[in-house]
């Protein structure tokens, strides 16, 4: 049987690579591996997953060096040289063990970006009636599908380089919710994502949009993001 | 440096690229199709001393620069050496400053 050796991030901040040899199977996803080596090799692997169906966005990991939803990765994609692979944890969050990472900073952030909705009416309202078609919620739809897994924020340079930045995730979740005609937040919201820390920080690299496994693009998002806060600013209303 | 300054540099940056781009743009194409028969401090000077037009759309090219630089750089500052604050705001609008009177120096230079 084929094999494919494995090279496993060990420890925290400080550690090494442990390697492994694995079996290789058909259609075998990098989270497929992960499990074999805690199941088979070595019980003490500390690594975090739930769904495996590319759902709870928990389960992404650092492999070759590109940030991946582990469980909808197949081996066959990530190995670029023969039967060799190198997992590693997520960049740009601390890591706790091995292939776990503090995620509280990366959500901290949605709440700073004042990622939660906030609607108008009360429960003796009616329900408003939302067209699917028009040009707001056509970008709200591009961008609401996502997991929450990480990768766009791990892959993203500008957070690496200024720590405050709040990232692509918590910036495409703000935009959705700024697009939102029944959100009563928007200007309180937009104060909060503009400036260094903000939107205005991305250098539109793209990383986030191309690494995204939902396929978002939270560039697309933080540029609108960047058209919003102008022209509140130029309305004087910012 | 509130929500609405930060926000304030960013539109000033983008407008002076706008600007930027088409003096680039025209410095270029004048320089190329100006030194066809050879490069002479006196062809220069026979062509901007006195001119209004020139002299107005060089002072527009370096007071862009002077807002654009400094601003690029303030990012380059935080995002490479980590420096953020009232010092490294007040060391760019020093910067500003230079390259505001080294340029128009140089746009008089030519004018006078």
């Amino acid at each position: 049987m084929n094999s494919l050796k494995v090279r496993v991030w060990r420890g925290g901040a400080v550690g090494a690579f442990q390697g492994f040899e694995v079996p290789r199977h058909a259609s075998q996803t990098v989270l497929d591996v992960v499990t074999h080596i805690q199941r088979a090799l070595d019980p003490t692997l500390a690594y975090r997953f739930a769904c495996r169906v590319g759902m709870c966005g928990s389960c992404a990991m650092t492999v070759n060096g590109v940030a991946r939803w582990t469980c909808r990765t197949h081996i066959d994609k990530a190995v670029k040289n023969e039967n060799q692979i190198e997992i590693t944890p997520l960049r740009n969050l601390p890591v706790i063990r091995d292939l776990v990472t503090d995620m509280r900073e990366f959500f901290d952030k949605w709440a700073r970006a004042k990622g939660q909705f906030r609607g108008a009416r009360s429960r003796n309202d009616d329900f408003p009636a939302l067209k699917p078609d028009t040009p707001a919620r056509i970008q709200i739809d591009a961008g609401i599908e996502c997991i929450g897994c990480a990768v766009c924020y791990s892959a993203c340079d500008v957070v690496s380089w200024n720590p405050d930045y709040l990232g692509p995730a918590a910036l495409n979740r703000a935009w959705t919710l700024v697009k939102d005609e029944r959100d009563s937040k928007k200007l309180e919201r937009l104060r909060a994502i503009a400036g260094d820390a903000g939107c205005h920080s991305c250098h539109t690299h793209m990383s986030c949009t191309e690494r995204c496994p939902k396929q978002i693009s939270p560039t697309a998002g933080i540029a609108g993001l960047k058209r919003a806060v102008a022209k509140a600013a130029l309305e004087g209303v910012l | 440096m509130s929500v609405r300054g930060e926000t304030a540099l960013w539109i000033a940056q983008r407008a002076s690229a706008a600007v930027l781009a088409l003096c680039v743009t025209v410095h270029l194409a004048t320089m190329i199709y100006a030194i066809r028969g050879g490069l002479g401090a006196a062809e220069i000077l026979s062509r901007t001393r006195g001119n209004i037009g020139w002299f107005a759309f060089y002072t527009v090219f370096v007071l862009a620069v002077t807002v654009h630089a400094p601003i690029g750089l303030r990012s380059v500052l935080l995002e490479w050496l980590g420096w953020r604050g009232a010092a490294r705001d007040i060391v760019l609008l020093g910067l500003a400053m230079v390259l505001a009177g080294l340029g128009m120096r140089a746009v008089f230079g030519v004018f006078l």
